[in-house]
């Protein structure tokens, strides 16, 4: 193709975006385009699965029947949306091994969330309502993303995300009604969980590297400062209904601006996880690593046994 | 109580989906794969459905004010009447998988006998439960089948979790007191009854997995009568931890 063919493709292609118009797996695409969605798809598969782990912790400690099948039900869902993204991401020319290589080999980055412990059950609550919270608020306008199989993926993921948040809030309540070491459990984990949700919507505008391309292929629609204002705007009267404290001196409500004024997030420490150095980044890349790698027999012995069979029809037929 | 052989005999079938359930429930976000994760979870849910189930039941005629979390949280070691085999922990897949085969057989089984039952909670219960322990069933013996007849390796391990686990099945068929009496009221089964059927099945799918049927004629029982292994303790340490350090509280 000469340059000036592919210089046409691209305008096509742009025009077609701006119209709103799916860009599926079959369609012409620019090698940019197919590279950032591999990554954004991937890493968003690869946090639903070492997301699962953080609430893992709790499923034989849940402390009630209840409560455990919901936890289990919850993180049964974070494997089905790890399914349907990697299976959105295979549409772009990868494969799952390949995607698991990049995971393992900590090439692949995913959401540093899951790199802080959950200490007490009360985790399981803030987790649910401030992390399923932000995911949603990240990923509500990925529904009419410009990548067809990206796109249905997150419809359902996202009315599972809310049910998700809604649970967790409901747990949080559950503590804040209870006695006075269950409602400080919900504020210590309040106080834990608080900053690092706030990192989870991203740098800084001013430090985002992919903000501009990204809005383009409407990969992204908000920045992620109007992102994080708007989780803060929604989830400050929350905790107030819940009776706890949001832990930032310098939250204040806003007249002029209608939103939340709010402090200073330690940059500092959204980048030591990033990097690879949170409290848990290394127990979790170990659990995936080990799952992965003690589970190549199994998966060896039903490829061989699969083979077996295939060979068994085809000389009965 | 006035009907302690029936919250006894209701507490030996829900005992065991408990304890099973929470095995798999260790395993969540660990599995082989995702699909498998993920069916193994959905197994873990139906025993833990089922848990629950009978343990209403069960507070509904101890009477009192008890509740299902109190039976599942708040007993001690010695009062929990699961088998033996449920409670062995996940060694390797091979183990998980051998565990819920060997456990699956007869818990088929015994939910078609349940269903004949002169209780109808009971009935109810089994109606539903045994369309999950049909696909249980389904999924582990299929797997029983792929790592027996899959590579070298993969035969050797699931040979090494079937000799392990088989000292255990024999208890499956042994009558505790509540049984008997239960089973003279009409309420119970006779699983007693249960073992010739239960052999000749897990025969059936260890020949086409190309696994031996263990010869040991040494078997190990207890746990219907709460003489458990080593291993129960800690499953309990975890299961009841929440209800045991913030005692009478809600969730
Ligand atoms: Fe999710
Ligand atoms: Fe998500
Ligand atoms: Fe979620």
């Amino acid at each position: 193709m000469s340059e000036q063919e592919v210089k046409n493709l691209e305008e096509i292609f742009e025009a077609r975006i701006a119209r709103d118009e799916k860009i599926e797996p079959k369609d012409w695409m620019p090698e940019k385009y197919r590279k950032t969605h591999i990554r954004q798809i991937s890493q968003h598969a690869h946090s639903e699965i070492i997301g699962m782990l953080p609430e893992g912790n709790w499923i034989t400690r849940a402390p009630s029947l209840r409560r455990k099948v919901a936890l289990l039900a919850k993180v049964q869902d974070e494997a089905g949306h790890g399914l349907y993204l990697y299976s959105a991401c295979e549409t772009l020319g990868i494969s799952r091994a390949e995607l698991y290589e990049q995971l393992h080999s900590g090439k692949a980055k995913y959401s540093s969330i899951f790199n802080y412990p959950t200490v007490t059950w009360a985790d399981m609550g803030a987790i649910g309502w401030l992390v399923d919270g932000a995911a949603i608020i990240n990923q509500v306008p990925l529904c009419n993303t410009s990548y067809g199989p990206y796109a249905r993926a997150m419809v359902r993921v996202c009315k599972e995300e809310s049910f998700h948040q809604r649970q967790g809030f409901e747990i949080m309540l559950s503590l804040c009604n209870g006695s006075e070491e269950q409602k400080a459990m919900a504020q210590d984990a309040l106080n834990r969980w608080w900053w690092p949700s706030l990192m989870m919507l991203g740098p800084v505008d001013a430090e985002s590297v992919h903000t501009e391309q990204s809005m383009k292929w409407k990969l992204k629609r908000k920045t992620n400062d109007e992102l994080r204002q708007q989780f803060i705007d929604q989830t400050v009267p929350q905790a107030e209904l819940l009776g706890i404290t949001v832990p930032d001196p310098d939250l204040k409500w806003n007249e002029e601006t209608g939103h939340y004024d709010f402090g200073e997030i330690d940059w500092d420490e959204f980048w030591q996880v990033v990097k690879g150095h949170g409290p848990c980044n290394k127990e979790r890349m170990d659990a995936r690593v080990n799952a992965w790698e003690e589970g190549t027999w199994v998966r060896d012995a039903a490829m061989a046994h699969a083979e077996k069979k295939n060979i068994k029809v085809a000389k009965a037929s | 109580m006035k009907n302690e052989n029936l919250y006894n005999y209701i507490l030996g079938i829900a005992d065991n989906s408990l304890i099973l359930g929470q095995r798999l429930g260790e395993l969540c976000g660990h599995g082989p794969n995702l699909e498998t994760d993920i069916a193994l979870t959905n197994i873990s849910l139906d025993l833990f459905g089922q848990t629950r189930s009978y343990y209403q039941y069960a507070a509904q005629i101890s009477g009192g004010g008890k509740t299902e979390d109190d039976i599942a949280f708040l007993r001690m070691e010695r009062q929990y009447k699961n088998v033996l085999l449920v409670e062995q922990p996940n060694a390797h897949f091979g183990f998980v998988l051998g565990r819920q085969f060997l456990f699956d057989v007869y818990h088929l089984l015994l939910m078609e006998k349940l269903q004949s039952s002169s209780d109808e909670t009971l009935v109810a219960i089994a109606k539903k439960t045994i369309k999950e322990v049909s696909y249980h069933e389904r999924f582990s013996s299929d797997w029983v089948k792929r790592l027996g007849d899959g590579t070298d390796e993969s035969n050797k391990k699931m040979q090494e979790a079937i000799d392990g686990l088989w000292p255990y099945t024999d208890e499956l068929f042994q009558l505790t007191e509540a049984d008997r009496i239960m089973v003279s009221d009409g309420i119970g089964v006779d699983v007693s009854k249960l073992k010739k059927d239960y052999l000749k099945r897990v025969s059936e799918i260890l020949k086409e997995a190309t696994l031996k049927i263990p010869e040991s004629k040494y078997f190990q029982k207890g746990g219907k009568e709460g003489i458990h292994s080593e291993h129960m303790g800690y499953l309990l340490a975890d299961l009841q931890y929440m209800q045991r350090s913030y005692p009478n509280m809600k969730w």
